[in-house]
């Protein structure tokens, strides 16, 4: 803590015009859920009998879960791999990889029918259904996760537990708690971390082998045999994207300075994986000899060489541009090609690439989804804010008047 | 830090491979159970039907559906439309053809390697001895992955309902084939379009029908092949072909998913070896580095 940058929270004020834009946005989607819940799926969704999975799922949920890789990468990167220099960043990716699986969760139960039954899985098992072990293992992960931020909560609160009137008893209570789990944490954690990145890659993978089963459903340009495996690498791919994009974002925000040199020394990853996700890409084509579909002009082929193009090929020539590189508009543009890429992958694989029988006319997702959706990710920034306010996340220069004494003032449990 | 991103990349790949490398493994793990010798069946000649639709009101009425006045049924308009069984109608009547015309009766088609038992989340799909494939609302979280698993589109979900919504399907008359009695559509059936037995028969019986009359059959009896078999099966006229059925292989629906996702947890095996090999690292790691710089807290 003698350093003179160390993670804490943000002292900017919560509101800006930005904020209220997306509480809006928060409200349009409150309205379109609360549809949902008193007349059913239907009243607001596209969604029917052809076309059971939307963008709750194609977004909400797959491109979701892929998008929070940051979490697991970094995970694994600080910790398993020890690379420290890349700690400052560790942080907010968890706490971003925690909100957003949150969400993930928050979308399987806004889009199931039965939304009050979906702790069945925990004890009614199916091995054989890859929905199965990807609805346990991102159970399994969210807990992880939650307890990888234990940490981070007990670092805030410890000794500064501060309740008003009659909750003051609690107070002694409380403390031994937090330091009771504060000693706890510091012993498991590295079990909990290497749990994390496991579960990570057991479920990043089997959200590729979901669509397999809907066979001839799914546009051969996607049904690949290796689909889990190009999961699997994609994630890994767009992992640190993610936290530069966020940490480009979050500092210009909280008009603090980019941790330009780390970020650049992150970057240098993202090129060689994006290559190596690139190869299985082009070697399932060419192996499935799936090429031919891109000779035909329309929505496939269109969204396959806009995912691949914009996604892939683009930010691997950026990444590797180390002059460009330099610039830190450039290093946000290249991290955004492969974002929106894996985004765009995720949602062709479970909208775009599935066209079922009997259909006479696509999917079209309705304003009610696209609300919800854009509900959620307004909501997931908002969090990502108030918790950064809350909690020491984003790594800043400590002033002189020192973090620690102020909230020993102010320190209020939630 | 050359040497340990090598290693982060060798890493990163060993995973892939765990996740993907068992992939042929447990491809005979899809049909280890195995449909029963003695499961039932039924054979529909479509060039025997004549569109009455008395099959779609007996279904109704055996699955306490108001069936409505019976004069309904006689509507011919409802053909202009091709329909889907929906919630209060588990099986329907499509018309396909312009002369002659065919009538094709749909429902859920009880896969001998049903994709929905394989994929349900939940387990609520389950098949029977009989061959029929049933679903159990006890279950039943609404996830709706059945109808993205279905090879045929056929479960259906009550999406205007708020509260308990139910996926319905045609069900085989189980309660009615337990206590010896014919699906209500094969008894009702007036020109015995439909044809109830042991599914064996009914593939000899589809044969000898078609060898014996090529002109009337098309020589493809649907469902006798595709997606490794289905309990309902269909001799169709030469013109029908491949109006009223996707094209389907012969494959089981859910032996690709199944086949990986057994590979990926056979014996649990590549999840524990990857904790393992990851401990490993960061165990290593965490020697050469200088003590008390790796840890959060």
């Amino acid at each position: 803590m003698s350093s003179a940058h160390a993670p804490k929270p943000i002292t900017k004020p919560f509101f800006t015009p930005g904020v209220i834009v997306l509480c809006l946005l928060c409200l349009n989607g409150l309205v379109f859920a609360t549809m949902r819940f008193v007349f059913g799926i239907g009243s607001i969704t596209h969604l029917n009998d052809l076309y059971p999975w939307g963008i709750w799922i194609g977004i909400d949920v797959a491109a979701g879960v892929a998008l929070a890789a940051g979490g697991f990468t970094m995970a694994a990167l600080v910790y398993i791999f020890h690379r420290d220099e890349f700690h400052c960043l560790m942080r907010p990716a968890l706490l971003t990889a925690m909100i957003g699986y949150t969400f993930v969760a928050l979308g399987v139960f806004f889009d199931l029918g039965r939304y009050y039954f979906i702790y069945h899985p925990i004890y009614m098992w199916n091995g054989n259904s890859v929905l199965f072990e990807v609805g346990i293992c991102v159970m399994a992960y969210i807990s992880v996760l939650y307890l990888e931020f234990l940490p981070i909560f007990t670092e805030r609160f410890k000794g500064r537990v501060n309740l008003p009137g009659l909750l003051k008893n609690l107070k002694r209570p409380l403390e031994t708690v937090i330091s009771f789990l504060d000693k706890i944490m510091g012993k498991v954690l590295f079990l909990l971390l290497i749990l994390g990145v496991v579960l990570s890659c057991l479920h990043q993978s089997s959200i590729g082998t979901l669509m397999m089963i809907a066979g001839d459903k799914v546009h051969p340009l996607w049904q690949s045999p290796i689909a889990p495996l190009m999961y699997l690498l994609s994630a890994f791919a767009v992992g640190f994207p993610m936290v530069i994009m966020e940490s480009l974002t979050a500092s210009r925000s909280f008009g603090l300075k980019p941790e330009a040199p780390v970020l650049r020394k992150l970057a240098n990853y993202v090129g060689p994986m994006l290559a190596i996700y690139l190869a299985f890409k082009l070697g399932d084509m060419a192996i499935r000899e799936t090429w031919v579909y891109l000779t035909e002009f329309n929505r496939h082929s269109v969204m396959w060489i806009v995912e691949t193009l914009i996604g892939v090929v683009i930010p691997i020539r950026l990444f590797f541009w180390k002059k460009a590189m330099r610039s830190n508009k450039i290093l946000f543009i290249a991290s955004m090609c492969v974002i929106v890429g894996v985004f765009l992958n995720r949602f062709n694989n479970f909208v775009i690439a599935y066209h079922p029988p009997y259909a006479t006319e696509s999917y079209v997702p309705s304003i009610g989804e696209i609300s919800v959706t854009l509900g959620f990710i307004s909501l997931e920034i908002l969090i990502y804010r108030l918790l950064a306010k809350i909690f020491p996340v984003i790594t800043q220069p400590v002033k002189k008047l020192s973090a620690q004494t102020r909230f020993a003032k102010e320190g209020v449990l939630l | 830090m050359t040497t340990s991103r090598r290693d982060f990349l060798k890493i990163m790949g060993l995973a892939g491979a765990t996740g993907v490398g068992t992939l042929e493994v447990g491809a005979a793990s899809a049909g280890q159970q195995g449909p029963s010798d003695h499961r039932m069946g039924v054979l529909v000649d479509t060039t025997v039907c004549i569109g009455c639709r008395r099959c779609e009101m007996a279904c109704k009425e055996a699955h306490s559906i108001d069936p409505g006045p019976e004069s309904d049924y006689d509507n011919r308009n409802l053909f202009e439309t091709e329909r889907r069984p929906i919630p209060s109608s588990l099986t329907v009547v499509n018309r396909y053809g312009k002369e002659p015309a065919s009538h094709v009766k749909m429902q859920c088609m009880h896969c001998d390697y049903p994709a929905c038992v394989s994929a349900c989340i939940v387990g609520a799909f389950s098949k029977h001895e009989n061959g029929a494939v049933t679903w159990d609302s006890d279950k039943c979280i609404g996830c709706r992955y059945c109808m993205i698993a279905c090879p045929f589109q056929v479960p259906a979900f009550e999406y205007d309902k708020a509260i308990h919504p139910r996926i319905t399907k045609c069900d085989f008359c189980i309660e009615r084939t337990a206590t010896g009695l014919k699906p209500a559509c094969v008894a009702t059936c007036p020109v015995e379009a439909l044809t109830y037995g042991k599914r064996i028969d009914l593939a000899r019986m589809a044969q000898e029908r078609v060898e014996s009359d090529p002109d009337r059959y098309s020589p493809h009896i649907y469902g006798l092949h595709e997606v490794g078999g289905t309990s309902w099966m269909y001799l169709a006229s030469r013109d029908l072909q491949n109006l009223a059925f996707p094209e389907r292989s012969d494959r089981p629906a859910p032996g690709a998913s199944e086949a990986v996702q057994h590979g990926i947890f056979k014996y649990f095996i590549p999840p524990l070896s990857l904790y393992a090999l990851l401990g490993g690292v960061m165990w290593l790691g965490r020697k050469e580095s200088t003590p008390g710089n790796g840890g959060e807290s």
